[in-house]
């Protein structure tokens, strides 16, 4: 394990009681931006850091879906299709992604670099559709804006 | 016009984010005046002022304060509920990303009510960019030394709706799974570390200064009697003008659809307000002269909840938009009790089966049954958050799931709103393709 992940976490166990396993889901955080995701030895780190078992980290981030147990792509690209997205036709910016990208939601380019994924509502409902492009956020994404996110990605990467 | 800002006033002419621009209207003005009187008095002061809590049941601030259990030897804790996830809901996010030290200023007011000195905001983990304004302003308050003996820390969730319930939030907190407890005990006795907490929503904390500002007294008289104050209201979906509106409660709700917020998009006719985020029964174009209040909105059968408006007009099925609000309480369903973690499937199952055009009248009825048993019989309230909204679907728009039945099909011939929506739930068995690295 890097050093440096192990000290993060130390600091931010150090912002809680002592005994407690409060800093789990920051250190899971941490593990998984050096990692790209929760591979068992990134478990194993996190569990290290915070004399908890490997089970326990686990557990715990099997529980939240901002939580990779299987590898991603070296972008995230998440559409919200919750209701008011919805209404305001989200299906239409999945299709797109889907044509752009050729692939289904869930699932990675052949070549690693993006993963496409539609997600519940992210409290922009106002603003719709939503799309979070490696967790900030795009708003009143239309169809057509698609192209030109994937190959700023394409392009940035 | 009914507007009078309490939360977001200022922000639209200074960047109330930075800390001097908010002390030069005032700001943290509370925090000494607090300070200078005792506990006792200052969450009389609360009750006074009758702030009812914003993130859902509209529970008493100043009435929770007092069932904090302060003669335990444990330390007492505020947790600010900034889990915002209930789909319509974007308000707390505003407040978060425009008047933060509000919020910092109500935490340190309503800490020194239940004489705590650990403050925890819990924000949900997607929100990045409000953590990140959040936690500048955290730091250049304490940095101006206005913590006094409290400390606040704003902890990042992980991506998950239930741990917006105060008791998954709290486990969450915890560094656990985020599963509600049963109770009692309540949080006001055993919350955070098994100690007293009081856990509130980001809207009512920030409400909190105001009161110090204003005095409970002439805060009581904003607004209906039964429910003081502003609130900031979300309305989105098929509206020609979305976005956050804050209003006195008690604002009638056609004035914010169709005055406001410019009446339905696209010329459509309206057919059902959700108006309190997802969650709650939707109301039918003929009731929406109800003004926006908790007693207002619960006397004709839904609730205030999430102050979240979400606008369906004519193009949308209702079996599709009942399907895909299922689909979401199913997703996120903790999977603690039997009624929520297989009842949201079962309903999830029969509205496809009626989507389809394979349903059979008995169906709409089981569907409703399936609901029935898990209303009132679940550990949280997401189970009922389930089943609230399609129970009044099916009861308000009945001929459009029969219609189902009778042609066998859906009525509205792939041309629904909602046509082909991909919930992540659709999702869930498809793995990345990456191949793991060696
Ligand atoms: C499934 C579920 C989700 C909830 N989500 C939230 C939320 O995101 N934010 C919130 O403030 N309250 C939420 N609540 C309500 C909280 O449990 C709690 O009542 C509230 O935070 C108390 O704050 P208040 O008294 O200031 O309203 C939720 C409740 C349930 C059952
Ligand atoms: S009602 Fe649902 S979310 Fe709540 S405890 Fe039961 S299974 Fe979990
Ligand atoms: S429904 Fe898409 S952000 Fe809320």
């Amino acid at each position: 394990m890097s050093s440096s992940l192990y000290d993060a976490i130390q600091a931010e166990r150090a912002k809680y009681p002592a005994g407690s396993r409060s800093a789990t889901l920051h250190a899971l955080r941490l593990a998984q931006e050096e990692h790209g995701w929760l591979s068992p030895d990134a478990l194993r780190e996190v569990a290290d850091a915070l004399d908890v078992t490997p089970a326990y980290c686990k557990a715990v981030a099997s529980f939240y879906d901002m939580f990779h147990l299987a590898p991603i792509g070296t972008h995230l690209v998440e559409v919200c299709t919750n209701l008011s997205c919805a209404l305001a036709g989200a299906q239409r910016v999945v299709d797109a992604f889907e044509s752009e990208l050729g692939v289904a939601p869930g699932e990675t380019t052949e070549d690693g670099e993006i993963t496409f994924r539609t997600v519940e509502c992210l409290g922009g409902c106002g603003y719709a559709t939503v799309v979070a492009v490696d967790h900030r956020y795009r708003q009143h994404v239309g169809p057509d804006d698609v192209a030109g996110i994937v190959e700023e990605l394409r392009a940035g990467s | 016009m009914p507007v009078r800002e309490v939360l977001l006033a200022g922000a639209d002419d200074r960047d109330l984010t930075k800390l001097a621009e908010y002390q030069a209207i005032g700001g943290y003005a509370g925090v000494p005046k607090a300070r200078a009187m005792t506990s006792d008095d200052l969450i009389a002061e609360l009750q006074t002022a009758n702030l009812r809590g914003r993130g859902g049941a509209g529970f008493p601030m100043g009435r929770k304060a007092s069932l904090i259990d302060r003669s335990s030897p444990k330390p007492k804790y505020l947790v600010v509920n900034a889990d915002e996830s209930e789909p319509g809901a974007f308000k707390d996010r505003e407040v978060m990303a425009r008047v933060p030290h509000r919020l910092i200023e109500g935490c340190l007011i309503a800490a020194h009510a239940i004489e705590c000195h650990d403050v925890y905001i819990f924000i949900r983990g997607e929100y990045l960019t409000e953590y990140e304004i959040l936690q500048a302003a955290v730091d250049e308050a304490r940095a101006a030394n206005l913590f006094g003996d409290v400390e606040i820390t704003v902890h990042r969730g992980a991506g998950a709706y239930i741990c917006g319930e105060e008791t998954a939030l709290l486990d969450a907190l915890e560094g656990k799974r985020g599963q509600p407890r049963p109770r009692p005990p309540f949080p006001p006795v055993q919350g955070l570390y098994d100690a007293p907490t009081q856990i509130n929503n980001v809207c009512t904390i920030a409400t909190v200064p105001t009161i110090m500002e204003l005095g409970a007294a002439e805060f009581a008289k904003i607004g209906p009697e039964s429910s003081p104050g502003t609130a900031i209201f979300s309305i989105s979906g098929n509206i020609a003008r979305p976005g956050n509106y804050e209003l006195l409660l008690g604002t009638p709700m056609r004035e914010l659809i169709y005055d406001l917020a410019g009446g339905i998009a696209d010329g459509r006719e309206l057919k059902a307000v959700i108006p309190g985020g997802s969650s709650v029964p939707a109301l039918s174009p003929d009731e929406i002269d109800v003004p926006l209040d908790y007693d207002s909105l619960g006397k004709i059968g839904t609730f205030f909840g999430a102050a979240s408006l979400i606008i369906v007009d004519d193009r949308c099925c209702m079996v599709q938009l009942a399907l895909r609000s299922t689909k979401f309480y199913m997703h996120e369903s903790c999977g603690k009790c039997t009624p929520c973690r297989e009842g949201t499937r079962w309903m999830v199952q029969l509205l496809e089966k009626i989507e389809a055009g394979e349903a059979e009248l008995s169906d709409l009825d089981l569907l409703d049954n399936v609901g029935s048993r898990i209303l009132g019989r679940s550990l949280c309230a997401l189970g009922d958050f389930a089943v609230y909204p399609v129970a009044s679907y099916l009861k308000k728009w009945r001929d459009e799931f029969v219609a189902h039945v009778e042609l066998g099909r859906c009525p509205y011939g792939g041309e629904s709103s909602l046509e082909g929506i991909v919930a992540p739930l659709d999702a869930h068995t498809h793995h990345p393709t990456v191949e793991v690295p060696a």
